[in-house]
């Protein structure tokens, strides 16, 4: 099953991924200023950002243990692990066949457990704060996640995502209910999981709301720049599942390369346009209280299962 | 012209929309927004009846459809409307339900609906026969709603919900019910409402108040 070809897609799928992950994050920022009538950043900030970073002498607090140091290199390390399981081009992926949608969960969330661990390391209030709330908001978007996966698993009967695409973009036109309850259910999750409006603020360094940026306040320098990149990282990779599910069509199927060529085309339009909703959905939509997140995340739990449901019933 | 096979698909699209609506109307916490949820509901109920109608020729359904577009997006909703207004509770919250224990219960009915109606949905041959469930999760959630509302309005659109559930699962299994016994049906919902407009103005009266809680000091010395 594994060949030349397939390895060579499977490391250009990496490259390209870990090289135009920030342009994503740039992409949205940039469509989120526009839509508030400012300027922006610019899209290449986000590479400006982390260029300057990595030139800087990191400043480590004297009472951080080794754990502090390497998480950074654990969280990059996961979402690389991450990136390289999801199609994003092509489906002859040798890396998918390691681990499926649910380890790909497990993936996450291990890096979401090393970080919040480092964020508690120092002692620092913020730190823990962060941690607490980052650990609740996963541990009610994981289930979700999972049943929105497990939908798409139902359909495709398979838990392996580059099977799930190769059978999802064969199928003949058909109206799948439980998909749009999966769909607005993804979103719901990816909003939480990426720390965007409104469960967080990216931009934001008020104590009272921030969740993400409180974990990260003790970084600087490589590693907060490696943080930073495994950030954009993880919204590529949600970006991606996405896509992947609920848009799979344009996706090269095997290694055929005139097929690569033609999907990388239709992967950019698609994250443009995915990027620009985001950003819509940013603007549109105001912060909520962080006690109001377990109600938020419920209901995009209930609509996942749902979407199980519904499968069962009506698309069997 | 629509294979069968697409039609079908189309009407359990609207199926699940109504799931969702009846989810939504069970979390929502705003009077108002109650209301527009179950104009909505009602919306979605015509539709999926006028398809049924277009896809089976049954000639009586879109006479169906017509009534519950009259009567459940435009008269219901506005005489609704026109109570808040007057009773001076259009921007009520209801703030005392837990929202996620409710939906979790609401998804154990859902579970429960669908497996009392897989049976029965299998042996039908009408081309909604898959709907059969959602239509008696609708029935359910509506009645759920009515259990964990304490005010008066969000009651009664519970029980219209319950109604529009009823009307569902009759397109569902038999392809709607008998001319008379649906007109009947649309006259009592529609007394009924009256009735209920007069009482909210006596309860409030009484109580100061639409809390149907106090209803229950109301004992026989």
């Amino acid at each position: 099953m594994i060949n030349g070809s397939g390895i060579a897609a499977q490391i250009t799928e990496l490259v390209l991924a870990v090289l135009l992950a920030p342009l994503l994050t740039g992409w949205v920022n940039q469509c989120r200023a526009w839509l508030q009538n400012k300027s922006g950043p610019g899209l290449l900030r986000p590479y400006q950002t982390i260029r300057k970073l990595f030139a800087k002498d990191a400043v480590i607090a004297t009472n951080a243990s080794p754990l502090f140091r390497t998480a950074p290199y654990i969280v990059f390390a996961c979402m690389l692990v991450a990136t390289a399981i999801v199609p994003t081009l092509g489906t002859d992926l040798p890396f998918s066949i390691a681990a499926d949608a649910i380890a790909l969960v497990g993936i996450l969330a291990l890096a979401r457990v090393f970080i919040s661990l480092a964020a508690m390391d120092i002692g620092t209030a913020f730190g823990s704060l962060g941690a607490r709330r980052e650990m609740m908001v996963g541990f009610l978007a994981e289930p979700a996640l999972l049943m929105v996966l497990f939908t798409a698993s139902l359909i495709s009967q398979s838990t392996s995502l580059a099977t799930t695409v190769e059978r999802l973009s064969r199928m003949e036109f058909a109206i799948f209910p439980s998909l749009a309850f999966a769909g607005v259910a993804f979103t719901m999750v990816s909003l939480a999981e990426n720390a965007r409006i409104p469960v967080d603020n990216p931009a934001t360094h008020l104590e009272l709301t921030m969740i993400h940026e409180a974990m990260v306040l003790e970084y600087s320098a490589r590693h907060l720049a490696l943080i930073e990149w495994a950030a954009s990282l993880k919204l590529f990779v949600y970006s991606c599942i996405g896509i992947a599910i609920f848009f799979p069509f344009g996706i090269a199927e095997g290694g055929d390369p005139v097929g690569l060529l033609y999907a990388l085309p239709t992967l950019a339009l698609k994250l443009a346009i995915g990027g620009f909703l985001l950003a819509v959905i940013e603007t549109m939509s105001a912060k909520m209280r962080i006690f109001r997140a377990p109600e938020f995340l419920g209901t995009a739990f209930m609509l996942a299962v749902l979407a199980l449901l519904i499968h069962a019933l009506l698309e069997t | 012209m629509l294979t069968p096979a697409l039609s079908g698909q189309i009407i359990n699209l609207f199926a699940a929309i109504m799931l969702l609506l009846a989810f939504a109307m069970l979390a929502q916490r705003r009077v108002l927004s109650l209301i527009n949820l179950f104009a909505m509901q009602g919306l979605v109920l015509t539709l999926s009846t006028g398809f049924v109608a277009h896809t089976t020729g049954q000639t009586h359904l879109w006479f169906s459809a017509g009534i519950t577009l009259a009567l459940k997006v435009l008269l219901l909703p506005w005489i609704l409307h026109r109570l808040i207004r007057q009773l001076n509770v259009q921007w009520d919250v209801e703030g005392l339900i837990n929202i996620p224990t409710t939906m979790l219960i609401g998804i154990v009915l859902v579970i429960l609906s669908f497996n009392v109606a897989l049976p029965i949905s299998q042996v039908a041959g009408t081309i909604t026969k898959g709907t059969l469930g959602i239509a008696l999760a609708s029935v359910l959630l509506a009645f759920l709603m009515m259990i964990t509302r304490s005010k008066a309005v969000p009651q009664v659109v519970g029980f219209l919900a319950m109604e529009n559930g009823l009307f569902f699962a009759a397109t569902a299994a038999t392809y709607g019910m008998p001319m008379v016994v649906e007109l009947g049906i649309a006259l009592d919902v529609l007394v009924g409402v009256v009735i209920l407009g007069v009482f909210f103005f006596q309860i409030r009266e009484r109580f100061d108040s639409l809390d149907i809680r106090h209803l229950e000091k109301l004992k026989e010395e």
